[in-house]
C-alpha cells in the first residue's frame, strides 16, 4: 500500500489492527484463545443485531408497501421495537408439550440457531476480515446450510404436532428441491474462479477494468446466477413467497409451532441469520464481496460495502415479501424442478462460453468484450424465452370472476 | 414473458411504498389513543339507566317492572323492587329499583333490554374503553354507576332521544290535560253540588248551561 492511500487502508483495516493489538496485548498461553474469542463474538453480536434492526425495518417497509405506518409507539418512529420484542419473548413462558420428545424438542433450535451461526464462518465480511480461511469455503457453507434441515425436521417431529410435521415435511421437500438450483447456480463462480476458497473468489472479483470492477454479476451469466441464486436463496431461508412451511394461514407456523418464549425466538433469528448469510454468499459469489463496484469508491472501508450490500438484499427481501402472495406446493415443485433445475444448467453452459471465447477479436479487447457478452447473453436468454413459452403454453390467464361475491 | 407480472407487481408496492410518504391520504390509519373518529350514533355498547333532572336517586326512570330481566338473554341483570313507592314523571306512584346491577362481563349487547322497556329507562352507551383491573366487583355495574342523565342521551343518541323526549312531552301534556279534566269535572261536580239546593227553589236550566264546557273537556 502506498503511503497516499494509508488514512483509507487504515479505516479499512480498523478491526483487524484492533485484534491483533489486543492479541500483543494478551500473555502468551491466552494469545490462541483471545485472537479466536475476539474473531467468534463480533460475528454472535454483530448479526443479531442486524436481526433486531432488520425486524423493525421489515415491519416499517411491510407496513408502507400497505399504506400503514408500521411500528411507532416504542421510542421514536418505533425504533426501540425489537428491545420490547425481546422482553416480551423473554418473558413469556416456555411451554413444552406433554408428549413431545423433550430432549430433541429441546436441541432443535439450538442445533438451528449455531448451524447458522457457523456459515458466517467463511464469509468475509471484509478485507482480510474472514473468520476462517477455507480451501473449500463453499463446500463448508453448503454442507452447514444443509444441516439446517436436519434442526427443522427436528422441531417438526420433537413437537408431536400433525402441523408441526407437516410444515417440517414439507420445509425439508422445499430445501432439498431448492438447494439443487442454489448449489449449481454457484457452480457457474465457482468454475469461472477456479476455486472454492471464498476469500480467493473475491480476490477475483476485486480488479477493475477502466473504473468498473469485475464483479460476476456483471456478466450475462453471472446476472442469471444471480437472480437464480437468489431466489433458491429465498426457498431456501423460508422467505415469502416460499414460506409454505411456516404458512401461518393453512398449517399456523408450521415446525415451530408448539415453541414459545424465547425458543420461538431463537427460530425467528436463525431463520433470519440464514437469510443473512445466503445474502452474504450470494455477495461473495455475485456482486464482488466486499469490494466496490467502481475503483474511484475503492476509499470506503470494504467491512462498509459489505454491509451496505447485505441491506440493500435485505430490502430486496423485504420489498419481495410485501409483493408476492404464497406459492402452492405443486406450484413451488413445478418452479423448482421445470424452471430454476433448467436454467441454472443454461447458466453453466453460459459461463462456460465465457470462458472460452476469446476476450479480444482482431487486437480490439472492447469489440472483443461486447461480442463475448452479447454471445453469453443470448446463450442464456434463448433457453429462457423458449422454457417461458413451454411453460406458458395452454395457459390463459384472464381476470377471475366470482358469481356471488362483489 | 415469464416474469413479466412478477416485475409489474413489484413497481405496483413500490408506488404504495413512496406514495404512503408523499400523499397523505393514502394512509388510512387513525392513530387511536391520539386521534379519535366520531363513533356512529347507532354505537351500541352496553346499557345505561336514564333520568331526569339533577338527582339520579329521585329521577331514575326505572320503574322496577322487572321485564328487561326476564327477557334478558344472558340474564346479566339484576333487580330488586323496592317496598315503598315513589311519583315519576306524570305524577303517578310507582315503584322504583331498590338495587339493579348489570353484569357487563356477562352483558351481550344485545339491545332487547332496551327493546321491551316501555318507560323509555334503559338505553345503550357508547363507552368502550371499560377494562378494568377488578374483574368480578369492577365489571358488576350498580344502579349509581349505570345512572345517566337525559343530557347525556340527548348528546350521544340525538335522533333517538329527540323522539323520546317527543313522546314524553306527548304523555305528559295528556296527563296533565287529563289531570285538568278530571279536576275540572270534579270542580264542576262540586259546583253541581254545591248549585244543587239553589237549583231546587232557582230552576234547573241555569245548572245545565254552567256544566256544559266541563263535559266537552271530558269527551276530548
Amino acid at each position: 500500500m502506498s503511503v497516499a492511500v494509508a488514512p483509507a487502508f487504515a479505516a479499512d483495516q480498523i478491526f483487524v489492527a484492533l485484534k491483533y493489538w489486543l492479541v500483543l496485548h494478551t500473555p502468551g498461553p491466552f494469545q490462541t484463545l483471545v485472537s479466536i474469542l475476539l474473531t467468534i463474538i463480533p460475528i454472535i453480536v454483530v448479526f443479531p443485531a442486524l436481526f433486531a434492526v432488520t425486524t423493525v425495518l421489515e415491519r416499517k417497509g411491510l407496513g408502507r408497501i400497505q399504506n400503514r405506518y408500521g411500528p411507532n409507539r416504542v421510542g421514536p418512529w418505533g425504533v426501540f421495537q425489537p428491545l420490547a420484542d425481546a422482553v416480551k419473548s423473554l418473558t413469556k413462558e416456555d411451554i413444552v408439550p406433554r408428549s413431545a420428545d423433550h430432549v430433541v424438542h429441546y436441541l432443535a433450535p439450538l442445533v438451528l440457531v449455531a448451524t447458522a451461526f457457523l456459515a458466517f464462518a467463511v464469509l468475509p465480511i471484509g478485507r482480510n476480515m474472514t473468520a476462517v480461511n477455507l480451501d473449500a469455503g463453499v463446500l463448508f457453507f453448503f454442507a452447514i446450510g444443509a444441516a439446517t434441515e436436519l434442526a427443522v425436521f427436528m422441531a417438526g417431529w420433537s413437537s408431536r404436532n400433525k402441523y408441526s410435521l407437516l410444515g417440517a415435511m414439507r420445509a425439508i421437500a422445499q430445501m432439498i428441491s431448492y438447494e439443487i438450483p442454489l448449489i449449481l447456480s454457484s457452480v457457474a463462480v465457482i468454475m469461472i474462479s477456479g476455486t472454492l476458497s471464498t476469500t480467493r473468489i473475491v480476490d477475483e472479483q476485486a480488479h477493475y477494468t477502466g473504473t468498473v470492477a469485475h464483479w460476476n454479476v456483471f456478466t450475462p451469466w453471472g446476472l442469471a446466477g444471480f437472480i437464480l441464486f437468489m431466489i433458491a436463496a429465498t426457498a431456501e431461508t423460508n422467505r415469502s413467497p416460499f414460506d409454505l412451511p411456516e404458512g401461518e394461514s393453512e398449517i399456523i407456523a408450521g415446525y415451530f409451532i408448539e415453541y414459545s418464549g424465547f425458543k420461538f425466538a431463537l427460530f425467528f433469528l436463525a431463520e433470519y441469520l440464514e437469510m443473512f448469510a445466503v445474502s452474504g454468499l450470494g455477495i461473495t459469489l455475485f456482486l464482488g464481496g466486499w469490494s466496490s463496484p467502481f475503483s474511484f469508491l475503492a476509499w470506503i472501508p470494504s467491512w462498509i460495502w459489505f454491509f451496505g450490500k447485505l441491506l440493500a438484499l435485505i430490502v430486496g427481501f423485504i420489498w419481495v415479501r410485501g409483493t408476492l402472495p404464497r406459492l402452492r406446493m405443486d406450484q413451488l415443485m413445478n418452479f423448482a424442478w421445470k424452471f430454476m433445475l433448467p436454467m441454472t444448467l443454461v447458466v453453466i453452459v453460459s459461463a462456460g462460453v465465457w470462458r472460452f471465447l476469446p476476450a479480444g477479436v482482431a487486437g480490439s479487447a472492447a469489440l472483443g468484450g461486447v461480442i463475448r457478452w452479447l454471445v453469453c447473453a443470448l446463450v442464456v436468454a434463448g433457453p429462457y424465452i423458449a422454457l417461458a413459452r413451454v411453460l406458458e403454453r395452454g395457459r390463459k390467464i384472464e381476470k377471475r370472476t366470482y358469481r356471488y361475491a362483489e | 414473458m415469464l416474469g413479466e407480472g412478477i416485475i409489474q407487481g413489484l413497481m405496483e408496492t413500490a408506488r404504495n411504498f413512496f406514495g404512503s410518504y408523499v400523499e397523505k391520504e393514502r394512509l388510512v390509519t387513525v392513530q387511536f389513543p391520539e386521534e379519535r373518529r366520531s363513533l356512529p350514533e347507532a354505537t351500541r355498547q352496553f346499557p345505561f339507566l336514564l333520568y331526569d333532572g339533577d338527582d339520579p336517586e329521585r329521577g331514575l326512570r326505572c320503574v322496577s317492572c322487572q321485564i328487561c330481566e326476564k327477557e334478558c338473554p344472558p340474564r346479566c341483570i339484576h333487580i330488586e323492587k323496592s317496598k315503598d313507592r315513589k311519583p315519576d314523571f306524570v305524577g303517578k306512584q310507582q315503584f322504583y329499583p331498590a338495587v339493579f346491577n348489570i353484569d357487563v362481563s356477562v352483558c351481550m349487547s344485545c339491545q332487547i333490554c332496551v327493546e321491551v322497556c316501555p318507560f323509555d329507562a334503559i338505553r345503550m352507551d357508547t363507552e368502550f374503553e371499560l377494562s378494568t383491573s377488578d374483574r368480578f366487583g369492577g365489571l358488576l355495574w350498580t344502579k349509581r354507576e349505570l345512572a345517566r342523565s337525559n343530557e347525556y342521551y340527548r348528546q350521544i343518541h340525538p335522533t333517538e332521544a329527540g323522539e323520546c323526549d317527543e313522546r314524553r312531552a306527548k304523555e305528559l301534556a295528556d296527563a296533565q290535560a287529563k289531570a285538568a279534566a278530571a279536576a275540572a269535572a270534579a270542580a264542576a261536580k262540586a259546583a253541581q253540588a254545591a248549585a244543587a239546593p239553589a237549583a231546587a227553589s232557582n230552576g234547573a236550566p241555569g245548572s245545565g248551561a254552567k256544566s256544559e264546557p266541563a263535559k266537552k273537556v271530558v269527551t276530548q
